[in-house]
């Protein structure tokens, strides 16, 4: 193999999983470093620089850092990255001194962010400090979009979502809200110097099938539904409900049915349960409420009786692989299944729809009827429109929609100063020595062996009457403290020097993980077959230094490290040391509001 | 060194013997030796050689003086016996708990000061009495302890970190363990586990007086231009004579070596190891020829490595006592205290 490029910044990034699976990639290893010292308010704002929404996203997220987290293969599960930002939140000082501010002087140029979901508000917090005029349209009388209509209160209580996009709003952004768009063309007219499309997937696909139309007053689509709740507009449903879909909206649908009214509460998906969309604890919290989710189902007829609806029939399934390798759903000749129940909630995902955008004013849409749209510079085919969030490629999550708008915010920087925008930043990247003595180190290096510690939640009895109490009580102090000691510090790097290695074996002998290898050099393939452990992660590099003196190589499988740095602290030269990497993606603006991304002129 | 306990968690792609152990079972307690010392090294090749034959970590017991190398039976085979002796006293202390309970495996842990000069009588007569045990002599050339003096190993000309040459003559562990009728001799180095693992294998093996000198290279007092113990100068003249696959009964051979090049020597219970020849002339159970190899090399300013002599049919410290099988401690009154009828019997067959 050739020796590994630490230079380039991926290598390290990589290393550190749960800032590179994250969408974003939020420094997560500094900001729990940062609770551990009992620093809220400074890992608040790590959180807010790279993910805008910290208090909400430490309740909401998706989080795909979770399943990358290094521990969940070290022991049994990932550290709670998720929940120790909510810690940050609920524990930091106020930090509404070191938010940015609007410049009094604005620099000329207006920008209109439609949809006042996470994508555009992200647009908007990058680019104000810099000067822009921003204006943002949405539908609903409050900015917030889907975080504010379709979560629940119970899982997000309103205060947060209040706090963190008044953050935003309060940086002199214009909010138009109640004002539903229906005219890209009017829009364009209106001489914006740039256009930013957040509008999200905000339509909730139906169910076609017998009794749809007799049984409508009953059948409700899901999105539609939260929102109208969240509202206040709807405040009961049927005692007994049934939810047709396995995503987080349907975990949404069924755990809100269960605090208005709907006493016998199920869900029923066409797939199995393992193959559900929604995320494993979102599932766990809807069983925990006693709603039970029934699996290989698929929704047949809708029963009425006088434009009263009385159940819901099922066509029970299996899967089987066709000639083509294909999965299919074909019918296991069972008994069809009947749930009887008063309200049925369509939850079978969401789509893209934009009636409102004219065709001929040169933005292209594809046969699907998505725009197209550049994946890096989130531009259409219309120089100066940009698309961002669910409305850009479809519906995803929040952390998407923010990591897609800091690229739009940087796309809108250079094309509104007439640069490039086909030429990225790169990313900020430090390497920093983390010695400071013998056995002193400036992270804690001494691995706990505490298992996952679960959030506390409020007693489901109390719970499920308020539909706005929320569930979930979040780490205390102690319990963060406890949790955030879990996590590895990924980003505090082995580094190796090779001149100074005298192949002495220290750091081979006291690994605990037996990734140290000094071998002769060879294929991947062959090398990662020949260390003291095998190398079978694939996904994992392999660290290779260039020869040493006896000829051999030292190879460390990334895969396990648990980053301890005995292997430095054994190093009788410092051949090893342990760095830590901080890459900060470039935004288009820096903490003192001055232009980060723009090229050299 | 660390302050820190070693980390639990280990690779979830282990290993576990036939015991159910992965190496890290028969780790100790975290080294406190200096960072780089060859002695941690030697003492990871233990905790491998033991995992590789899934001896049960409460059937051994390590035994060591006092010095660096001495230290380190705490380092390893946390689970076993452990005494830690007078300095220079390990070889007589071991040679008692051998009489004492044969059935336990000796494992002698000495240093070139422990077992050279203070130890130096003691040292040899364990081996002339052929006390079943491996006893390792982890040989940096410097009393390390004490700031970095030269022991009695160190190579005549060899020069001190200050810059001290060496007039003294060196002893020569190997040679002397041979002449003392040591019946498995060999020498190896810290910095090549692949060497040192499967000696150490073999000699836990052979049921006799087994005797390793391994050099360890001192990282604080003797890793230094002019010495003959570092880890440059060792690499740099290092004579292997041959390298060793060790196999246990059942497992097949299957690599073709060059007709010549390769030989089998039986160890007890089956096992046998694999010399593969890296010099065709030298035959290991020639002890006249050992010790010529050993004169040979070290005239050319070579350090002669490997199996260097071994004797396939060894006899032991109890066999020429003609003990009884059972292990002495585990005699009972009865037994040890016959009864006036058998005195009787004694007494008028010596009239």
């Amino acid at each position: 193999m050739q020796p590994t490029d630490i230079a380039n910044p991926d290598y390290f990034h990589k290393v550190v999983d749960c800032q590179w699976a994250c969408p974003a990639h939020t420094p997560v290893p500094e900001y729990i470093r940062m609770i551990s010292a009992g620093r809220y308010g400074d890992a608040y704002m790590v959180n807010w620089k790279s993910n805008v929404f910290p208090g909400i996203l430490g309740r909401t997220c998706d989080r795909p850092c979770e399943p990358a987290c290094r521990r969940g293969r070290i022991e049994k599960e990932p550290v709670a990255i998720c929940r120790l930002k909510r810690v940050a939140a609920d524990y930091k000082e106020d930090i509404t001194s070191r938010l940015p501010k609007a410049p009094a002087v604005k620099n000329g140029k207006r920008i209109a962010c439609l949809g006042g979901g996470p994508a555009s508000l992200a647009v908007a917090r990058d680019l104000a400090p810099l000067g822009y005029d921003i204006t943002v349209f949405d539908q609903d009388p409050l900015a917030g979009g889907m975080m504010r209509t379709q979560i629940p209160k119970f899982r997000l209580p309103e205060t947060v979502i209040d706090e963190e996009v008044g953050y935003i709003l309060n940086l002199g952004i214009h909010f138009k809200g109640g004002h539903k768009i229906e005219s890209m063309r009017a829009v364009l007219d209106q001489g914006f110097d740039a256009v930013f499309v957040g509008t999200g997937a905000p339509r909730g696909r139906d169910l076609d099938i017998p009794g749809r139309e007799e049984a409508r007053a009953h059948v409700h689509i899901g999105i539609e539904w939260l929102s109208s709740v969240s509202f206040g507009h709807i405040d009961k449903i049927g005692r007994r409900v049934v939810v047709l879909g396995g995503g987080n909206t349907a975990m949404d649908c069924c755990r809100s049915s269960r605090r208005l009214g709907g006493e016998s509460v199920t869900v029923v998906v066409r797939s199995g349960f393992e193959e559900m969309k929604a995320s494993a604890w979102e599932k766990d919290d809807a069983m925990h409420e006693g709603i039970p989710i029934l699996n290989w189902l698929v929704p047949k007829e809708f029963l009425h009786e006088g434009g009263k609806l009385t159940g819901v029939v099922f066509e029970k399934v299996k899967a089987e692989i066709d000639a083509k390798g294909r999965r299919n759903l074909v019918p296991s000749g069972e008994p069809d299944h009947l749930i009887e129940c008063d309200d049925v909630l369509v939850a079978v995902g969401q789509e893209n729809s934009f009636p409102w955008i004219e065709r001929g004013i040169g933005i292209d849409f594809d046969k699907w009827g998505m725009p197209a749209v550049d994946a890096r510079t989130h531009q259409c085919s219309r120089p100066g429109v940009f698309f961002g969030g669910d409305a850009a490629f479809g519906p995803k999550n929040i952390i998407w929609a923010v990591a897609h708008a800091h690229e739009a915010a940087v796309s809108i920087d250079k094309y509104c100063n007439g640069q490039d925008i086909a030429d990225r930043p790169p990313p900020m990247t430090h390497l920093m020595s983390q010695k400071m003595g013998i056995h002193e180190w400036s992270y804690d290096n001494d691995i706990r062996n505490d298992l996952r510690h679960k959030v506390p939640h409020k007693d489901p009895a109390l719970a499920l009457k308020d539909i706005r109490m929320e569930v979930e009580l979040g780490f205390d102090g102690k319990l963060g403290l406890a949790e955030a000691q879990r996590c590895l510090n990924c980003d505090v790097q082995t580094v190796f020097d090779e001149d100074l290695c005298i192949e002495c074996d220290a750091c081979v002998d006291i690994c605990p993980v037996d990734c140290i290898t000094f071998t002769g050099n060879g294929e991947e393939a062959d090398l990662r077959g020949r260390l003291m452990a095998p190398a079978a992660n694939l996904t994992q590099d392999i660290y290779v230094s260039k020869p040493l003196k006896t000829g051999r190589i030292l190879a460390k499988d990334e895969d396990v490290c648990l980053h301890c740095g005995f292997c430095a602290e054994r190093c009788p030269t410092g051949a090893w040391d342990m760095q830590k990497f901080l890459l900060n993606v470039t935004h288009a603006g820096d903490a003192a509001g001055e232009p980060a991304c723009r090229s050299a002129a | 060194m660390s302050y820190l306990a070693k980390p639990k968690f280990h690779h979830p792609a282990l290993e576990a013997n036939s015991l159910g152990f992965t190496h890290r079972d028969y780790e100790g307690s975290i080294s406190t030796l200096c960072a780089g010392c060859g002695h941690d090294s030697i003492s990871a090749a233990i905790i491998h050689a033991c995992y590789e034959l899934a001896i049960p970590p409460h059937r051994v017991a390590k035994l060591s003086g006092i010095g660096c190398s001495s230290k380190t039976p705490t380092y390893f085979l946390g689970q076993s016996h452990g005494f830690n002796t007078v300095h220079g006293r390990m070889p007589s202390v071991l040679t008692g708990a051998n009489l004492a309970n044969r059935e336990l495996i000796y494992l002698g842990v000495s240093g070139d000061g422990d077992s050279a000069s203070i130890g130096f009588g003691q040292f040899a007569h364990a081996i002339r009495r052929g006390v079943n045990m491996v006893y390792i002599v982890e040989n940096n050339g410097v009393y390390g302890l004490t700031k970095g003096q030269f022991s009695a190993t160190a190579d005549k000309g060899s020069k001190s970190k200050k810059g001290v040459v060496n007039s003294d003559s060196p002893i020569d562990m190997v040679a002397i363990a041979i002449q003392l009728g040591a019946t498995y001799v060999a020498r190896s180095f810290s910095g090549d586990k692949a060497q040192l693992v499967p000696l150490i294998k073999a000699a836990f093996e052979h049921q006799g007086a087994a005797f390793i000198d391994c050099i360890s290279p001192c990282v604080a007092f003797n890793n230094h231009e002019g010495s003959t113990k570092s880890f440059d100068h060792v690499r740099a003249h290092n004579a292997a004579l041959n390298e060793l696959d060790f196999m246990t009964a059942r497992a097949p051979i299957t690599a073709d070596y060059e007709p010549g090049r390769s030989e089998i020597i039986k160890l007890h219970d089956g096992t046998s190891i694999r010399l593969r020849k890296l010099d065709a002339r030298h035959d290991v159970t020639d002890r006249g020829a050992a010790l010529a190899a050993i004169h040979e090399h070290q005239g050319k300013g070579e350090i002669v490595t490997g199996l260097l002599y071994v004797e396939e049919d060894p006899q032991d410290m109890h066999m020429g006592l003609g003990t009884i099988d059972k292990p002495l401690n585990q005699l009972g009154e009865a037994d040890l205290c016959p009864g006036s009828a058998v005195l009787e019997r004694i007494n008028a067959a010596l009239r």
